[in-house]
C-alpha cells in the first residue's frame, strides 16, 4: 500500500483549496452529527433521570383485584345489573421472598429492592404532611436507583427510629438533622423517629412526598407483616426494559410495570426525537459522502493524464482505484477527527447555555470514547463508499487516451 | 546479434467508430528491436507512429499478430500482467514530459522504484541521485517540476524512464516541443545512455535532424513499414 498511501496523500495536498473545503465541509458535517448523537444521549438520559427521579426501571406489584360476579348462577338468581370495581387494597407481592432468588438468576437485571410503601402522615408539632412512607432495605434500593446521590446531609441508614426526608418536607416542618418527627398510618398510631438523612430529588413535589423508613417498621405501620407491596429492579439495558418486562409478565401472576409503560408520554417524547435526530444525521452523512464523490469526480478528471502517465509508468488498475478510495477514507478519517473535537467543544459549550429552570445543567458533556472511535469508522467506511464511483473511473481510464488528453 | 527485446509478426490494429465503421491503422507490421539498439521511427502525421509506439508500450491491444516481449507472448496477457511488464522492462519519455507536479524532481524519479517496491527507499534515492546527475541536474533535484523549464522536465523524464533499467525506453517525440539546443541536449543524453548501459532506445520524431543520427530508422507510411535500414552511426 505504499505507493498508493504516498500518491493519495500527495493528490489531496496538491488539491489544495479543494482539499481544504471538503475537508471543512465534512468537519462540520461529522461534528454535527458528533454533537447531535452526544447530545441526544446525554440529555435522554438526563431527562429520564429527572422525570423518573426514583423510579426504578421495572417494577413488580401484586396483580390488580377484579370484581367476579357470579356469571354462572342459576337462572332463578337476579343478575346484578351493576358491577362495582374492587377496591385496591395495599396487599404484599404473594412469595416475594421465594421470587428473589429466581430473579436474582436472570441475566440483565442488576438490582432488586423490596418495597413496602404505603399511606402516612408525617406530624411535627400541630402540622401534618402527608407522605408515602417507604420502607426500603437502603444497600439494594441504592443499587436500584442509585438514591444515594441525592442525600444532601445526613446519611443514608435506616437503623430502627430512622427516618429519611426531602429537603421541601424539611423546610415545611422545620426540621433539620437529628429533629424528631411522627410518623402514623392509617393502620398504626404512630412512633417517633429521627431525621437521619435529607435528600433532594430535583422536583419539589417529589421533595414533599416521600419518607423513607427501615424495611421492617414500615412492614409494621403498613400491616404488612413480612410482606413487599413491590419489588423494584434495574436492568442493564435502560431502553429495552419494557422488552425484559414483557418477558417476565409471562413467568409470573403478579403485575411486572416498565418505566415505559409508567411514563408513556416521556416515551412517545424520547422515540420521536430519536427518529428525528436520527433523520438529521442520515441526511447530514448523504450529504458529506455527496460532497466527498463530487470533488473526487471533479479531482480524477483533473488529474486524467497523471492517470495515464502512472498507468503507463507500471500502476496497476487496482493501485489507481486505491490512491482514489485511500482519499476518500482519508477525507473522512480527517473530518471524522477533527468533527469529534470540534463536536465535543460544542457539545461542552452548549451543556454551559442550555439549563433547565432550577438553573441546573439540562445535560453534562461527556467524553465518550466509543462514540468518537465509532464516529471515526464510519467516516472512513463513508469516505471509502463515497470514493467508489469516482475512484472506478480513474481505474478504467484507458492510459493510452487519458496521456492525449 | 543482441537478444531481441520485442518481437512483432503481422501486427494489425483496427480501430471501430460507432459498430459499423472500421479503419485499419497498421496492416500487418513486421519489427524487431534487439537489446542495445538506437532506432527511430520516422512517418507523416497519421502513419501510425503513435499507435504503433502504444502497441509496443503495451498500452494498446493489437486487433491481430503476435507480440513478444522477451520471446514471451505478450497481447493476451491480463492487464496486471501486462502493467507489471511495462514496470519491468519498459521506460516511456512522451513529448509533454509529463511529470507529476505533486512530486519533486527527485521523486518523480523515484516513483517506479516506489511502484515496485512499495516503499521509498534509500537505495532509490541513491539511484535517482545518481540519474540526476548524469542528466545534468544535480542542482535542481528538490524543485518542483513547474519550477523547470522544458528541457530540464524532459532531462527529468529521461531519467524517470531509466530508474527500473528498463531493456527499452520508447520516447514519443521526445524533442518535439523543445528548441534546437535544448533538443540536441536531449537526444545526446538519450544516446549517452544508449552507450553507456545498453539501454535499447526506440524514439519517434518528425525531426530528420535527429533521425539522421539514430543507428536504425524505421520509416512508416500509411500503416506499413516502408523502409528500416540500418545507418552509418554519427554523433
Amino acid at each position: 500500500m505504499g505507493f498508493e498511501w504516498v500518491v493519495a496523500q500527495r493528490f489531496l495536498r496538491e488539491g489544495g483549496m479543494q482539499t481544504l473545503l471538503i475537508m471543512a465541509g465534512t468537519t462540520i458535517g461529522i461534528a454535527v452529527i458528533v454533537f447531535i448523537t452526544g447530545f441526544l444521549g446525554d440529555m435522554q438520559r438526563d431527562l429520564i433521570k429527572r422525570t423518573l427521579g426514583v423510579q426504578a426501571h421495572i417494577v413488580i406489584r401484586p396483580a390488580e383485584e377484579v370484581a367476579r360476579p357470579l356469571r354462572d348462577a342459576p337462572a332463578t338468581a337476579t343478575a346484578l345489573p351493576q358491577v362495582q370495581a374492587r377496591v385496591q387494597r395495599l396487599r404484599s407481592v404473594d412469595q416475594w421472598q421465594a421470587l428473589l432468588p429466581a430473579l436474582e438468576a436472570t441475566p440483565g437485571i442488576i438490582a432488586i429492592s423490596p418495597i413496602a410503601a404505603g399511606p402516612g402522615i408525617v406530624t411535627r408539632g400541630d402540622v401534618n404532611k402527608t407522605v408515602t412512607i417507604m420502607g426500603i432495605v437502603p444497600a439494594p434500593y441504592v443499587a436500584v436507583t442509585r438514591f444515594n446521590e441525592k442525600i444532601v446531609s445526613g446519611d443514608l441508614r435506616l437503623d430502627p427510629g430512622d427516618v429519611l426526608i426531602g429537603t421541601d418536607l424539611a423546610k415545611d416542618l422545620g426540621v433539620g438533622l437529628g429533629d424528631k418527627v411522627r410518623l402514623s398510618t392509617p393502620t398504626s398510631p404512630g412512633d417517633a423517629y429521627q431525621v437521619r438523612g435529607i435528600y433532594d430529588l430535583g422536583i419539589r413535589n417529589l421533595n414533599r412526598a416521600y419518607a423513607y423508613v427501615g424495611l421492617a417498621p414500615a412492614q409494621a405501620m403498613h400491616a404488612l407483616p413480612g410482606g413487599a407491596s413491590s419489588l423494584e429492579l434495574a436492568v442493564d439495558d435502560l431502553f429495552g426494559a419494557e422488552r425484559f418486562a414483557a418477558r417476565l409478565r409471562g413467568t409470573m401472576p403478579h403485575e411486572v410495570e416498565s418505566w415505559m409503560q409508567a411514563n408513556p408520554q416521556l416515551l412517545a417524547g424520547l422515540s420521536n426525537q430519536t427518529v428525528m435526530t436520527l433523520l438529521v444525521r442520515f441526511f447530514l452523512a448523504l450529504v458529506v459522502a455527496i460532497g466527498v464523490s463530487s470533488v473526487l469526480v471533479v479531482a480524477v478528471v483533473q488529474k486524467t493524464k497523471e492517470i495515464g502517465i502512472l498507468r503507463a509508468m507500471g500502476a496497476s488498475r487496482g493501485r489507481i482505484l486505491r490512491v482514489f478510495l485511500l482519499q476518500g477514507a482519508l477525507i473522512g478519517a480527517t473530518g471524522a477527527l477533527l468533527g469529534s473535537a470540534c463536536g465535543y467543544a460544542l457539545t461542552f459549550v452548549m451543556s454551559d447555555i442550555l439549563r433547565s429552570s432550577d438553573g441546573t445543567r439540562l445535560f453534562e458533556a461527556r467524553l465518550e470514547p466509543e462514540l468518537y472511535l465509532y464516529t471515526l469508522l464510519a467516516a472512513v467506511v463513508l469516505g471509502l463508499v463515497a470514493a467508489m464511483m469516482p475512484a472506478r473511473r480513474a481505474a478504467r481510464l484507458d492510459p493510452a487516451q487519458a496521456i492525449r488528453v | 546479434m543482441n537478444a531481441p527485446i520485442i518481437e512483432l509478426a503481422d501486427i494489425r490494429k483496427t480501430y471501430y467508430e460507432g459498430t459499423a465503421v472500421a479503419t485499419e491503422v497498421l496492416h500487418g507490421i513486421n519489427l524487431t528491436v534487439r537489446a542495445g539498439e538506437f532506432a527511430c521511427l520516422i512517418g507523416p502525421s497519421g502513419s501510425g507512429k503513435s499507435t504503433l509506439l502504444n502497441l509496443i508500450g503495451l498500452l494498446e491491444r493489437p486487433s491481430a499478430g503476435s507480440y513478444l516481449l522477451k520471446s514471451r507472448p505478450i497481447q493476451q496477457a491480463s492487464d496486471d500482467e501486462r502493467t507489471r511488464a511495462r514496470l519491468d522492462t519498459l521506460g516511456f519519455v512522451f513529448q509533454f514530459h509529463h511529470l507529476l507536479p505533486a512530486f519533486s524532481a527527485l521523486e518523480n524519479v523515484m516513483l517506479p522504484g516506489l511502484m515496485r517496491e512499495g516503499a521509498f527507499t534509500q537505495q532509490q534515492r541513491a539511484n535517482a541521485q545518481q540519474l540526476l546527475g548524469a542528466v545534468g541536474l544535480a542542482g535542481a533535484m528538490h524543485k518542483p517540476p513547474n519550477e523547470l523549464s522544458g528541457g530540464m522536465q524532459q532531462r527529468v523524464a529521461i531519467a524517470r524512464a531509466l530508474a527500473l533499467s528498463p531493456d527499452l525506453v520508447l520516447a514519443d517525440e521526445p524533442t518535439g516541443n523543445l528548441d534546437t539546443h535544448s533538443a540536441d541536449e536531449v537526444f545526446a543524453l538519450m544516446r549517452e545512455f544508449n552507450v553507456n548501459r545498453g539501454t535499447a532506445f526506440l524514439l519517434v520524431t518528425h525531426d530528420p535532424r535527429l533521425a539522421e543520427r539514430c543507428d536504425r530508422v524505421i520509416q512508416l507510411r500509411d500503416g506499413t513499414i516502408v523502409g528500416d535500414a540500418p545507418q552509418q552511426r554519427s554523433r
